[in-house]
């Protein structure tokens, strides 16, 4: 009788330990918003690409999305050395790329120089390139490696995030992978599928072999609409970036299906166009170069409001070019410009402006009177800059809102220079202000407001070029952040760039996914992939 | 049939009239943001048609913009139409090389790609130009364009009445050629440029509707129908709010309704 007794229990731990295993498995299903362009990780470019590389690719270092913390990957250890210019890294042992090719030091060097090849225009290489002259790797044995960059790097451990290891042996090239899954199955315009790399190193803390999922299907959806209907319809499992339109029709029909991060790292901003050849009359040139004038239309401009109405309310006011989101990099000092339109007509009576019979006019009579131009896809947009155009018709200031096609909306910013004030958005991808050295050096192509500078116009850009060039050139965090910092004041002080709002990270995760803490770093909702898994084995409604 | 299109007519007139009367009808101004009540929200008794996305009293929307594209599509169609007789009638009655050359010259208009003449005019635009001047160019633009299918019907019937016979025997007793175009063609050519004068307004009505819906008709905040249709661009938009779809209903209605008034011999014409 104990026997039997004995036999049933263990039985039932027998039927339990598998019914768990079943659970802890399943197929994640979600969309592409657009035909991945490729799967070598070196050249990826967009996003749907850098989706596939994430889900992947093994890195040597990893940025925790949750924490904002560097940690070790196929890197045990590394040390940053020679003023930022060399890093170091101590390699995990004994771990095999998903054909079953051994990974080495070897490997390392051969992904960083197939990444600065010249010739392959590697976009993710971009951000290493910081001098002339060639990047030497060094093997000092079968599991370390050393990488000397021809100047120092800024931030140089967190951009290995991005760089997915490839096999320097393997005859199956870039799709031998040491990440979590290896791409089983591509129809072109249809799906990506991939399946769990038996050879992956990691395992849970209790010891158990990641990754949890047994495969990830990724169709290819450029319509949001159907991804919002299927995922209704249970045929997917997450939607990684939702806009706040269809967030809270969700929201309203599933509450615990939406999931508000918060303040991501993108950000909305306008800005006056201040290019002394611009081709618009020399009192409007005036009107944008005053400090006092920016100041005063980005006090005028009610960003709660914009939040509460265009953004329904997951949104939130903006204060310069590093959201609150980024824990390290943001200035806490600063506040959102408060609204305030008395303040408003303050700065501008100092600048010599002047409202009468509600019209502002400058000193020399001109009403003042200018457009917005702003792309013709974003929703989102054309309502701020509406609602902005009735912020500042209460100031006597008259906003014309055009609506333009994207090649026409960038030839007229970033060619003829034709235009009065501009309304576009940043994605940020990156926490490091490093990347941000195209934008603010006064000499770049994308310093907005006036591109292209061959000395700084203004004492302000020199200082800014002092502070960006003093950030990229040390390794210690202290002093870049004090650069930094310096950098957002400044901004903040003279309102080159009017930021508007940094919009919530927003997703939807189907409560059969276990394991989703969405977060506002991209990926936001399957960052920590390999802990994922799908409750019900991934048994999809209508698959 | 007569009573349908006495039924038709009342009703275009009844939605001209409220349009035109708008600022009589309409609770609040097109442009006035009432942000502290919610956006989006359902009627109301202060909103009978509820808000928009950004406040605004959708009920006045919808009669403003109802005034901007009524009024301004038949402008449109007019001009397209005129631009059609000329040269439809010109080609049809000279015929030959003439035909052939304005025929050819409508062929080409018909195959240019519309829309993306129209978004790269558009580009080309002056910035500071008010709401009211944008719509404008925007309906002379797809006035000035549209002119070349009806063109092509007006020169058919131009070439047979120049064949037929009694503009032969107007000939033969030494009409001109000017006197024969002014009082024999272009009088019999009526029922055509009729017809197409009213099959336009609807074709003008839908083409800046379709320039609305991609965010390139009329600038904010004026409203018109296609800048009112937007919102119905995606389905999640308004499941259950069908007060919605009050614009699409009047378009329909109003085009509907011009179809219906147009005559059998105008139809056949």
């Amino acid at each position: 009788m104990i026997r039997k007794f004995i036999s049933h229990r263990w039985i039932a731990v027998v039927v339990l330990l598998s019914s768990l295993a079943f659970a802890q498995g399943g197929e994640l299903h979600f969309c592409l918003k657009s035909e991945p362009k490729t799967f070598n990780p070196v050249l990826v470019a967009d996003d749907s690409s850098e989706v596939v590389r994430y889900l992947t690719g093994g890195v040597l270092v990893r940025v925790n999305r949750q924490t904002q913390q560097l940690e070790p990957e196929l890197a045990t250890s590394w040390k940053v050395s020679d003023a930022g210019r060399t890093i170091t890294f101590k390699l995990r042992e004994g771990l095999y790329f998903s054909d079953g090719t051994p990974f080495s030091a070897d490997d390392v060097a051969f992904t960083v120089k197939q990444l600065m090849d010249p010739n392959v225009h590697s976009v993710t290489a971009d951000v290493f390139r910081s001098g002339t002259g060639a990047v030497q790797t060094k093997i000092l044995g079968p599991d370390r490696v050393t990488v000397t960059f021809p100047a120092a790097v800024a931030g140089i451990d967190k951009l290995f995030d991005q760089v997915a290891i490839m096999s320097a042996k393997s005859p199956k090239k870039e799709m031998a992978v040491l990440g979590p899954f290896y791409i089983a199955d591509y129809k072109p315009g249809s799906y990506v599928y991939l399946r769990k790399n038996g050879n992956y190193w990691k395992k849970d803390a209790q010891g158990h072999k990641l990754p949890l999922l047994d495969a990830v299907k990724l169709d290819i959806q450029p319509n949001r609409d159907i991804e919002l209907m299927r995922f209704k319809r249970g045929e997917l499992d997450l939607i990684n970036a939702l806009d706040s339109d269809y967030f809270d029709k969700l929201a309203s029909a599933a509450p615990n299906e939406v999931r508000d991060a918060g303040p991501s790292l993108d950000s909305e901003q306008m800005w006056f166009n201040e290019v002394p050849t611009a081709p618009i009359p020399d009192y409007k040139k005036a009107w944008f170069q005053s400090q006092n004038f920016r100041q005063a239309i980005s006090m005028s401009i009610n960003r709660a409001d914009l939040c509460r109405i265009v953004f329904a309310g997951h949104a939130q006011p903006a204060v310069g070019p590093t959201s609150p989101a980024n824990h390290f990099w943001f200035n806490s000092k600063l506040r959102a410009y408060p609204f305030d339109q008395q303040d408003a007509l303050n700065h501008l009576a100092l600048a010599g402006f002047k409202l009468q019979d509600g019209v502002l006019r400058d000193s020399g009579g001109h009403a003042v009177e200018f457009s917005i131009v702003t792309n013709s896809s974003s929703k989102p947009r054309e309502r701020m800059a509406t609602m902005i155009q009735q912020d500042l018709r209460t100031i006597g200031i008259k906003v014309n809102v055009v609506v333009l096609d994207f090649p026409s909306l960038i030839e007229r910013i970033g060619e003829k220079f034709n235009y009065e004030a501009a309304l576009l958005g940043l994605i940020n991808t990156e926490l490091d202000p490093n990347v941000q050295m195209n934008l603010w050096l006064s000499s770049a192509e994308n310093h907005q407001w006036n591109p292209n500078q061959k000395t700084p116009a203004t004492a302000w850009e020199a200082d800014v070029d002092k502070l960006m060039r003093l950030q990229a050139s040390t390794a210690d965090p202290k002093k870049r952040k004090a650069a930094w910092d310096r950098v957002q004041e400044i901004v903040y002080e003279q309102q080159p760039f009017i930021y508007l709002v940094n919009k919530n990270a927003l997703s939807a995760v189907s409560p059969n996914l276990a394991n989703a803490q969405p977060v506002v770093l991209r990926p936001q909702t399957y960052w920590n992939i390999d802990e994922l898994y799908v409750r019900n084995g991934g048994d999809k409604a209508g698959k | 049939m007569k009573r349908i299109r006495q039924f038709a007519c009342a009703l275009l007139l009844v939605v001209a009239v409220v349009s035109l009367a708008a600022e009589v009808f309409a609770p609040a101004n097109y442009a006035t943001q009432f942000r502290d009540e919610l956006p989006n929200a359902g009627p109301s008794r202060h909103h009978w048609l509820g808000t928009d996305d950004l406040g605004r009293d959708r009920f006045s929307r919808v009669l403003y913009g109802t005034r901007v594209s009524l009024l301004l599509a038949p402008t449109a169609a007019l001009l397209s139409t005129f631009l059609a007789a000329l040269i439809g009638t010109l080609a049809g009655y000279l015929g030959g090389t003439w035909e052939k050359l304005a025929m050819a010259g409508a062929d080409l208009f018909l195959s240019l790609p519309w829309l993306f003449l129209l978004l790269m005019v558009r580009a080309m635009l002056p910035l500071n130009v008010s709401a009211f001047t944008s719509v404008t160019v925007t309906f002379l633009l797809l006035g000035l364009l549209g002119w070349a299918a009806s063109a092509r019907v007006v020169c058919t019937g131009a070439r047979a009445i120049r064949n037929s016979d009694f503009v032969l025997l107007a000939r033969a007793s030494g009409v001109s050629r000017a006197r024969l175009l002014m009082r024999h063609v272009l009088p019999n050519l009526k029922p055509v440029l009729l017809a197409q004068f009213w099959i336009s307004i609807p074709v003008f009505i839908l083409s800046e509707a379709n320039l609305g819906i991609l965010g390139l008709g009329v600038a904010e905040p004026l409203p018109s129908w296609g800048s009112l249709l937007r919102e119905l661009e995606s389905f999640a938009n308004f499941s259950n709010e069908y007060w919605r779809l009050v614009p699409l209903v009047l378009l329909v209605i109003t085009v509907t309704s011009f179809q219906l008034i147009l005559s059998r011999d105008e139809v056949a014409a």
